[in-house]
């Protein structure tokens, strides 16, 4: 196919980008071909679907339908509770069976509030389909983000952090870099691989839609270069049927795909950016603050299934892998569907099968049931057999060999971390930068006595949150307490005062003796008025204005 | 179905404390094998008596500590601090020496500190202070070199040795034994001899003394596998001995007479095993890339001053427990910077 001539200007307009290193990491064996053989399975709808109110990071959504009502597909059941929340809609039509608590995919296997939707198998979206946006190529940032809201659109990439939240302005930080992230570094997992193989364009038109919306001077595809399909893919989307071998490497629409060398953790968020323009984010900050907006291409699709199809978030791509399982693939499951039908749509476990995990093999947690649902965030069911993943080994004395001080992609000292953590030193972990600590798990990895380290770190990080909220509810108590002695001391003033003036006027003016009492008691009257205003106005608890109210009893 | 739940990472990790050891030991070999040639069988049977001590302090300590047996034991930290303990010894020394020695560092230096991972101080080293500053004489009885040797011991002969104290008839300590060429030239330097007279005598060879200045290369080899399958981090053993190196070349260039080269340094004494095999105990060592240049540096520079200026001969053990001491100090000054912050800012939560 003979290149056009807007092809000619662009490709001499856009070299190479260079390509940054950080500091540690692993080189991981993939296992990914083994999901990617077969295309996506669509998966029936099953019986019920349970849907966990809150399946983002951030505020529970608050349900807005009632057991035994009637929801059609797409139907808002519960709305984002605030800033940072998420919509929840419902993945087909059916009944709402109950509002309740049941096990949900989360690290300590508790219960949490779900919505339990039966469906009726008509998969009927009634008048529940957003209206589709048509103008999305140059659809304004403020509606862009209100239909990203509507549509309860998360981080498709496994951390779930409200979309709408991302793309929100910071402050007058201008965004020069929009990122779309299809690293997928992770061991096992391939629901990206496999999305952006079999939905390229899906991908790229959400590319292009928030491109529009945040306005960057350039949008960069980061794929890691074992997913040459994928990587083939997207190309051959965005260049449309100008694609050709020789093209693969240019900047078309301000988008650029760009191959990484495959290096976990390369898909973190402040890992990519680095690797893709060498700033770092700070390590108490956002992408923002460096002029980045980083999305999962995943996210990318869902954008434009919201704005272009008025699909809210209901579905996603999951990965069913590992030797726990029969025959390895990804599928395509409305959101609430059990782990346990995925399973079953995969050819069902294997004998040897030891270990069932939400999530891949560094990142990912441990679940005791396969009865816990599919979440916005779930990207991989990763079944292993003991011959696969053997159980570790006693957890020994840390010898302090600097082995997870090598791969730490963050350039922290775990083992000094690990020490402050255990001591409960939190103040020494705060100063050796906890917080930077993005949980990628290289360190426990490594560690030849086995210390899960990030355990540790989770539980430090924990504590210290809970010790802040407790020093925040403190700091509050001791304000108001201070607030009211000041409000006392300053009442006693103004009654002396009062006092003082009133004998002053006794000694001012005997003269009109017969006409003072009345005097003195309007003039007391008005005072008092006066005073319980002055009072109302700086108490402004109830408990104040009741304080306030006997004192001036007394 | 049920399944069980365990933390993450589920991958399984590629190291253990075990197979750590196991390649410090296995570098060991090809060292302790020239060592045996060179200085006979007393190496192998010091290592066997330091061996089974010092498992067999850790078993008693364990209980008393009660704590389970078969990690611990099972971990070969204590079989490798044994090994390289016995190492220092002369090959004659008489058995108690070798059980003291490493009884006082598994007890003490060890598991008096909490065990595996909570000593500050290397546990040989330690063990090996204690039996040079109490038995200095006993320490200063090396065999001479097979290749100068004129009689060779057998293994019986060694068993009787140590064991009964019985030499084979005919023969006398002195006739068996000899200074290290360290102690040799620092002696001689003090009767105002030169480097170049003291050179003369057939003891010394290219470098250093003849049959000493080969051990060091098989350190050197086990050592350099071990940096090449990341066991060790090679900043410590380069920076031990580009420091040496440095001080040494530095003053033998002002006054050769006086001061020895860096190869009669290099090659002599315990340059080489403390460089990969000493100052690389990661439980003692610093831990950050930074700190164990400075680390290795410090024990480098200690080395020299020791045998150059101080009271003994040999100061690799001291150099090593005295950087011990400063390694706290040291990774608190060398923290990388953390990515994403400023160095000297705070993390809030």
């Amino acid at each position: 196919m003979p290149p056009t001539p807007r092809h000619h200007a662009l490709s001499t307009a856009t070299p190479r980008i260079p390509l940054h290193r950080f500091h540690g990491g692993l080189h991981l064996e993939g296992h990914k071909a083994v999901s990617t053989q077969d295309p996506i399975l669509r998966l029936p709808l099953p019986e019920r679907l349970i849907l966990p109110l809150r399946q983002h990071i951030g505020e529970a959504a608050e349900p807005l339908v009632k057991p035994g009502e009637r929801v059609f597909k797409g139907q808002i059941l519960a709305r984002g509770g605030s800033f940072v929340s998420a919509a929840l809609h419902a993945p087909t039509s059916g009944r709402v069976a109950a509002i309740g608590d049941y096990p949900v995919p989360h690290p300590s296997g508790l219960s949490a509030h779900c919505i339990v939707l039966e469906c009726d198998g008509e998969d009927d979206w009634g008048e529940h389909r957003l209206p589709p946006i048509e103008d999305h190529h140059d659809l304004d940032p403020v509606r862009l983000r209100a239909r990203v809201r509507e549509a309860g659109i998360v981080g498709m990439g496994g951390a779930a952090f409200p979309t709408a939240v991302k793309l929100a302005p910071r402050g007058e930080q201008r965004i020069h870099t929009l990122i779309l992230n299809g690293a997928e570094c992770e061991p096992y997992i391939s629901c990206d691989d496999m999305l952006m193989r079999e939905h390229a364009t899906q991908v790229i038109e959400g590319a292009k839609i928030l491109r529009h919306a945040l306005k960057p001077e350039r949008c960069l595809i980061g794929i890691e270069d074992d997913k040459p399909q994928a990587i083939a893919a997207l190309r051959a989307a965005l260049a449309g049927p100008e694609y050709n071998d020789a093209n693969t490497d240019e900047e078309i629409d301000g988008i650029r795909i760009v191959p990484l060398p495959a290096h976990y953790p390369t898909g973190g968020e402040r890992q990519l950016i680095y690797v893709l323009t060498g700033l770092e984010v700070p390590a108490q900050g956002l992408p923002a603050d460096v002029g980045v907006v980083c999305q999962n291409v995943g996210t990318a699709a869902a954008v434009y299934r919201a704005v272009t199809l008025g699909e809210p978030l209901i579905s996603r791509i999951v990965t069913v892998t590992g030797g726990g399982i029969a025959h390895p693939r990804n599928v395509e499951v409305p959101l609430g569907t059990p782990v346990a039908t995925l399973v079953e749509a995969a050819g069902g476990y294997t004998h040897q099968v030891s270990r069932l995990i939400l999530g891949g093999p560094m990142m990912g947690f441990t679940i005791a049931s396969d009865e816990v649902p599919i979440v916005k965030g779930s990207n991989c069911v990763l079944a292993v057999t003991a011959d696969e993943l053997p159980a570790r080994g006693p957890t020994l004395p840390c010898i302090r060999c600097g082995e997870c001080v090598r791969v730490c992609p963050a350039d922290l000292l775990p083992q000094q971390l690990y020490w402050y953590a255990r001591a409960q030193d939190f103040d020494q972990a705060q100063n050796h930068h906890l917080f930077a600590c993005i949980e990628c798990g290289c360190c426990a990895y490594v560690c030849p006595s086995n210390i899960p380290l990030v355990q540790y770190f989770r539980f430090a990080k924990n504590e210290i949150w809970s010790q802040e909220r407790e020093r925040h509810k403190s700091d509050l108590a001791r304000r108001r307490h201070e607030f009211r002695q000041e409000r006392m001391a300053r009442e006693e003033r103004e009654k002396a005062e009062r006092l003082a003036k009133k004998k002053a006027a006794l000694e001012t003016a005997p003269a009109g003796a017969d006409e003072d009492p009345k005097k003195a008691a309007i003039q007391a009257a008005l005072e008092r008025v006066r005073a319980r205003k002055a009072a109302d106005e700086g108490g402004e608890t109830p408990t104040d204005a009741g304080d306030a109210g006997r004192t001036h009893q007394d | 179905m049920r399944f069980p739940t365990v933390t993450s990472p589920h991958l399984t990790p590629p190291h253990s404390v075990g197979r750590v050891m196991t390649q410090v030991i296995l570098a060991l070999i090809p060292a302790t094998i020239a060592a045996t040639w060179y200085f006979g069988w007393g190496v192998l049977i010091n290592i066997g008596i330091a061996v089974t001590t010092a498992l067999a302090c850790e078993a008693v300590m364990l209980t008393l500590r009660r704590r389970p047996l078969p990690p611990a034991l099972g971990d070969l930290s204590a079989v490798v601090a044994a090994w390289l303990f016995a190492l220092t010894l002369p090959p004659l020394v008489p058995w108690w020496i070798a059980v003291i020695g490493i009884a006082f560092a598994m007890v003490f230096a060890k598991h008096l500190y909490g065990g595996l991972g909570y000593n500050p101080f290397n546990p040989a080293m330690v063990g090996f202070v204690v039996v040079l500053l109490s038995f200095p004489r006993e320490l200063s009885l090396w065999t001479i070199p097979a290749v100068l040797a004129e009689q060779r011991l057998g293994f019986t002969d060694y068993l009787n040795a140590i064991f009964l104290g019985h030499l084979p008839a005919g023969l006398t300590w002195d006739a068996l034994t000899s200074a290290t060429p360290l102690d040799r030239v620092r002696t001689e330097l003090g009767m105002n001899r030169t480097l170049d007279e003291i050179r003369e005598n057939p003891f010394f060879g290219d470098f250093s003394g003849r049959g000493w200045e080969w051990v060091g290369n098989w350190y050197l080899l086990g050592g350099l596998w071990l940096a090449y399958r990341r066991v060790i981090d090679w900043r410590i053993p380069l920076a031990v001995l580009l420091s040496l190196c440095a001080l040494a070349a530095a003053f033998h260039l002002f006054d050769p007479g006086r001061f020895a080269s860096p190869a009669f340094h290099l090659f002599s004494g315990a340059a080489i095993v403390g460089a990969f095999f000493i100052a690389t105990d990661p439980v003692t060592a610093s831990t950050t890339p930074r700190g164990r240049l400075i680390y290795g540096a410090g024990i480098g520079v200690l080395i020299y001053v020791i045998r150059t200026w101080g009271g003994y001969a040999e100061g690799v053990a001291f150099a090593v427990l005295l950087m011990n001491m400063a390694a706290p100090t040291i990774d608190h000054y060398t923290r990388p910077r953390v990515f994403g912050t400023r160095r000297g800012e705070r993390d809030a939560p």
